[in-house]
């Protein structure tokens, strides 16, 4: 099935996506160079009870650029996505240490306002997670939980992030029937256009496609290339393919530390860690 | 696997595929077996639900008229009706789950989402689940002791309260099922937009839950609507109207209690009509709750 996803994704690249060229690994890592970290981790050790699940990691986030994380599984990428929104927090028993600065703060600090933060870090899942409720109701409730907004406003919005993610031409007739009669990959656009709508800085995707048909999955990575023009991404992927063709940069995680991290070309051409080359041409993972 | 492992090496696979063999016929005999006690079981299950209803309807259809609904109870032999006991439980299951509901929903809210495996939230599950089962005779004696002997008298809200307390280990129980049933990963995504927990509990996940709750709402209501013991105690019954809650109240499940057992022809007719009119309201409230659903669901 991955390999489906990909022969479709990218026959069609060149058509219709007008970066694609910034993938080439020149251009990719100079576009890294160029950009400022939004999120820089330095030495985080992240703990499930007394299980270290992260070993020393450090790693930037550059602004407006795509960071791809790849590694089998249980190597602890899904792990450090879920310290960038805090989410891990939700579960009494998991801890991190180290340093995640945003914005000048230390967001794994205890003082943290966690509902803050998470306005600015945006999360979509593996599997949609439509609210019980209709189209309009799902984007809104997000937006209302941080501003007060006027209709006229609130209704701008909506059409916005929908339009944002895609969705807007096909549900625009039905905002207001519920969300859970959208097929799986209108559901993930709607998660995404859900998480825009808050207006967050960081957006993080967790494997948003392995749960998705191939067309729906190349509809999701065209928007997360284009999501890039606003927001910094990490997407953690199982899909070597999806990495290559979503991310500007790429780490590779192994047993709870990072291997590697390089421009998107350069990873997947010229691997400098025999484990890294050894986990993208298959070998194990 | 399939490749070392021929199909005749595989222990205990049969070589003889054809069904006039031993195996086989040994096991189609097995098979028959079970069936039929399936069935038996099946059967007679049925037959005492069958003859409950039919009983029901043969010997309280007959005593259906507009007098049962518009006269109250009255002497024999004076073309009473059942006016005052249909209103009286009414007014007690109504106010039982108005009371019931509430806090039933919190305490099952409070061991999904909140108790986790704390200590505290496997006692008040284990308590809850006592109650659910705990004989309902207990409860009218126990709202006997608080709110009858204190205040000198039965009352419809002793009634009420009794009822309640039978209301609220039911709605416990199925509200933390419902919201167990929830996945993680939509409380995530509702944490993950940074809305506090509360507003996940009650704008999501009772939303999400909301049709299994409601199911077991009315599961409660059928369940205290039939129920006699908790009432002999507390709201006691009367023969005459009354719709005051501070002095004893009369209820169906009650008439029929002192009218199958009396002498008089007609009142014992008219216990049959309330056992029947009991059944049919709850099953109407049965039906009347998935139309909503299928409805809610479109």
């Amino acid at each position: 099935m991955a390999n489906d996803t990909g022969t479709i994704a990218q026959a069609t690249t060149p058509e219709t996506r007008p970066s694609a060229g910034s993938f080439g690994g020149m251009t990719a890592r100079s576009g890294a160079a160029m950009n400022s970290a939004r999120i820089a981790i330095r030495s985080l050790d992240f703990y499930y009870g007394s299980n270290k699940a992260l070993k020393g990691i450090s790693l930037d986030l550059p602004d407006r650029q795509v960071t791809g994380m790849i590694g089998p599984s249980g190597c602890g990428k899904s792990t450090l996505l879920r310290v960038l929104n805090r989410m891990y927090s939700l579960y009494p028993g998991q801890r991190a240490e180290g340093e995640v600065m945003l914005d000048g703060q230390n967001i794994i600090a205890p003082d943290i306002d966690l509902n803050a933060l998470r306005a600015k870090v945006g999360m979509v899942f593996q599997k949609p997670t439509p609210f019980p409720m209709s189209i309009h109701e799902n984007i809104a409730f997000g937006i209302r939980l941080h501003e007060t907004l006027p209709r006229a406003e609130m209704e701008e919005r909506v059409e916005w992030a929908l339009t944002r993610a895609a969705l807007w031409p096909e549900v625009k007739d039905r905002l207001h029937s519920s969300a859970m009669g959208l097929s799986g990959g209108q559901q993930q656009r709607l998660c995404i256009a859900r998480s825009i709508a808050v207006r967050p800085e960081v957006m993080l995707f967790d494997e948003p496609t392995s749960a998705l048909d191939p067309i729906s999955t190349l509809k999701i990575e065209e928007l997360i290339d284009e999501l890039k023009q606003d927001f910094t991404i990490a997407i953690v992927t199982h899909n070597m393919q999806q990495a290559a063709r979503c991310a500007d940069q790429v780490a590779f995680f192994y047993l709870g530390e990072l291997v590697e991290v390089a421009p998107a070309g350069e990873m997947f051409t010229a691997p400098r860690q025999k484990r890294t080359q050894e986990y993208i041409t298959g070998r194990f993972g | 696997m399939s490749a070392t492992t021929s199909a005749s090496r595989v222990p205990g696979r049969a070589k003889d595929l054809r069904a006039s063999s031993a195996l086989h016929r040994r096991r189609a005999r097995t098979d028959a077996v079970i069936r039929f006690l399936c069935l038996v079981a099946t059967a007679l299950g049925l037959l005492f639900l069958v003859s409950i209803l039919a009983t029901l309807v043969v010997k309280g259809a007959g005593g259906i008229s507009l007098s049962v609904f518009t006269e109250v109870t009255r002497p024999p032999g004076s073309n009473g009706g059942l006016l005052n006991a249909i209103i009286g439980s009414l007014i007690q299951v109504t106010l039982a789950t108005l009371i019931g509901t509430p806090i039933g929903l919190l305490v099952g809210t409070y061991l999904a989402e909140y108790a986790g495996t704390s200590r505290f939230g496997y006692v008040v599950r284990f308590v809850s689940d006592v109650l659910l089962s705990a004989p309902s005779i207990l409860i009218g004696l126990f709202i006997y002791q608080l709110m009858v002997l204190p205040f000198g008298g039965f009352s419809g809200w002793a009634g009420a309260v009794a009822l309640a307390i039978i209301v609220i280990p039911v709605v416990v129980r199925t509200t933390e099922d419902m919201l167990r049933l929830i996945p993680n990963t939509l409380r995530e995504a509702v944490i993950g937009l940074g809305a506090p927990k509360w507003k996940m509990v009650v704008l999501v996940c009772w939303r999400a839950a909301f049709s299994g709750i409601l199911t077991g709402i009315l599961l409660a209501v059928a369940r205290v609507a039939g129920e006699t013991a908790p009432l002999l105690f507390t709201s006691l019954g009367n023969l005459n109207w009354s719709v005051d809650l501070a002095k004893p109240m009369s209820s169906l499940p009650i008439t029929i209690y002192s009218y199958a057992g009396s002498p008089y022809e007609d009142w014992i007719t008219l216990a049959w009509t309330g056992a029947l009119i009991i059944t049919l309201g709850v099953l109407g409230l049965n039906i009347l709750a998935r139309t909503l659903l299928r409805a809610r669901r479109r």
